[in-house]
């Protein structure tokens, strides 16, 4: 990955431009995101079934990330109207793995908390203790858990589904556990302790 | 028979038990042999991806570090998320090595370590198609699903981004359309077949899902379908489950069941309904099973629910003027006249 993509510009420019934004979202990236070969066509945005619920394009928030406005960028709302359906990404000319990009501004939210509802942040940290917990994901006791929290009459609205998909065979009140939690819980220790350090 | 190192997934366990009932019903006759994955673990979906890098792609990696230890080369995943992530994750560790390295540190904190790309991660639509092939399908074919009407609907995660190149168009695939005619069905023209269920803005962001879900019912509606058919467990639940929750959203009243690929499938090659997991759907499949003379136990139909507000923060939804475009998300009076 070349560090200056831009360097022949900076004569135009009448201060050094400051891509380190730029480089950080790239670096915690998965993959080689590609961020910096964005060439702002709005391909993404074009293509994007959730649009409508963002309050900046795809294409605008890379422009952003571009532009070094940090705050703006972590509290937008749209890495969590992402719905990872990839469409952007095999309609991206510049191969930006685009999907891939949302998850890391997610995680770069959460970590310096900048978001403005803390339900969609909740919902994965909730999901994540769990699996941590069990091993496996754990529907009903995230389910519950989440709507206790952020709209229990919700829960009481959506009471009668959940009791139909409980009839059915389709939600199970207990969660599994895998035999090697010790093992899982290892590695992931050990994947927490290299996290800060990826590069 | 065919020879397969098989990670359900954690849905195939409980809400899409369905999928894993009929495929256990089918994989015999067709020749698919599969060994599970010993005390796999969650992939972690869409959720621990946007938590943490590193953790998220070495609990992904435990799964092919143990499916890898079999000896078996050939790893089959019926859930699209699943088969995706763990796709992903096989694919980036070797595009950026300095990822595959931590992983394969972290792996080796439980005496595991994986290779990238030493494994074939396929789905099971892939495998049906060009394993086991549409002709010997057809062969074991003793009940046509004549007359039935049916919306194919793929879902995002199976031919997108494609990693393994597997997959005929990211957007227009025509894999489960030749399964479809393979066992008799009429295939509707339904331009839905790729677009998004919502998958976990159900949870977080109603708003979105309710619209996504609207779409795509209303979609296969247009196109006369009696059915939809995923292969996606999330596609199943949300298109199905909360159906209910969309028309009390909207003021719709659409009832349109949305079963799995494998379940028509097990129909056809003579399996009972019982069987192959139907009845366990929230909206009822009986009027359209119905048409092909099957009697399918009828399912309750969810109950009417009252509009909510609450999730993410969202933008008021779109009036109709002539400068909106209808492909933005309509108000609820609107889509009711």
């Amino acid at each position: 990955m070349s560090k200056k993509p831009v360097e022949h510009v900076h004569a135009r420019l009448d201060h050094d431009e400051d891509l380190s934004l730029l480089h950080e979202v790239s670096m915690k990236t998965a993959g080689v995101s590609r961020l910096e070969m964005c060439i702002q066509c709005g391909s993404c945005g074009g293509s994007c079934p959730s649009e409508m619920d963002m309050d900046h394009t795809p294409r605008t928030l890379f422009a952003m990330l571009r532009a070094g406005m940090r705050e703006e960028a972590l509290l937008s709302n749209t890495p969590w109207i992402c719905v990872s359906c990839y469409h952007c990404v095999v309609r991206c000319p510049q191969n930006v793995h685009i999907t891939d990009v949302m998850y890391a501004l997610k995680s770069m939210a959460i970590q310096e908390k900048k978001y403005r509802d803390s339900s969609a942040p909740d919902f994965s940290e909730t999901f994540v203790e769990m699996v941590e917990k069990y091993g496996r994901s754990y529907e009903f006791g995230l389910a519950t858990r989440h709507y206790l929290k952020h709209s229990p009459l919700r829960m009481i609205r959506t009471a009668a589904m959940g009791l139909d998909m409980l009839k059915k065979g389709r939600l199970n009140m207990k969660p599994t556990t895998i035999k090697g939690m010790d093992q899982l819980t290892a590695i992931l220790n050990k994947a927490k302790e290299m996290e800060l350090a990826h590069e | 028979m065919s020879d397969y190192i098989f990670y359900p997934g954690c849905a195939m366990e409980s809400n899409a038990k369905a999928y894993y009932d009929s495929l256990m019903e089918i994989a015999q006759p067709l020749g698919i042999n599969l060994q599970e994955i010993d005390d796999w673990n969650c992939c972690g979906a869409t959720e621990y991806v946007g938590i943490n890098l590193i953790p998220a792609y070495s609990l992904i990696a435990r799964n092919l570090a143990l499916a890898a230890k079999t000896g078996q080369k050939t790893v089959l995943s019926s859930c699209s998320a699943c088969y995706l992530n763990l796709a992903k994750a096989d694919y980036y560790m070797a595009e950026r090595p300095a990822l595959g390295k931590k992983v394969n540190e972290a792996l080796a904190a439980g005496n595991l370590q994986y290779t990238p790309g030493s494994l074939d991660i396929r789905h099971l639509l892939d495998v049906l198609i060009n394993d086991i092939g549409l002709d010997t399908l057809k062969a074991k074919v003793v009940r046509p699903l004549k007359g039935l009407r049916v919306a194919p609907y793929t879902g995002c995660m199976v031919p997108r981004p494609d990693y393994n190149k597997r997959w005929s168009d990211p957007e227009h695939p025509t894999e489960l359309i030749d399964v479809l005619k393979a066992i008799g069905a009429e295939v509707v023209d339904f331009p839905g077949g790729t677009t998004c269920c919502g998958g976990h803005m159900t949870q977080i962001g109603p708003d979105t899902a309710y619209e996504l879900i609207r779409r795509l019912i209303s979609s296969a509606e247009k196109s006369k379908a009696d059915i939809m058919v995923t292969v996606c467990p999330m596609c199943q639940l949300n298109v199905d489950a909360y159906q209910g929750e969309t028309n009390s959203h909207y003021g719709t009243d659409y009832e349109m069941p949305i079963v799995f690929f494998s379940q028509l499938v097990g129909l056809a090659l003579g399996f009972p309904p019982e069987k192959l997991g139907f009845g366990s759907e929230i909206t009822s499949t009986a009027k359209a099973l119905s048409r092909i003379g099957m009697d399918i136990p009828e399912a309750a139909l969810a109950e009417g629910k009252q509009h909510q507000q609450e999730g993410l923060p969202m933008p008021p939804c779109m009036r109709k003027t002539a400068k909106t475009p209808e492909y933005k998300r309509p108000c609820a009076e609107e889509v009711k006249a």
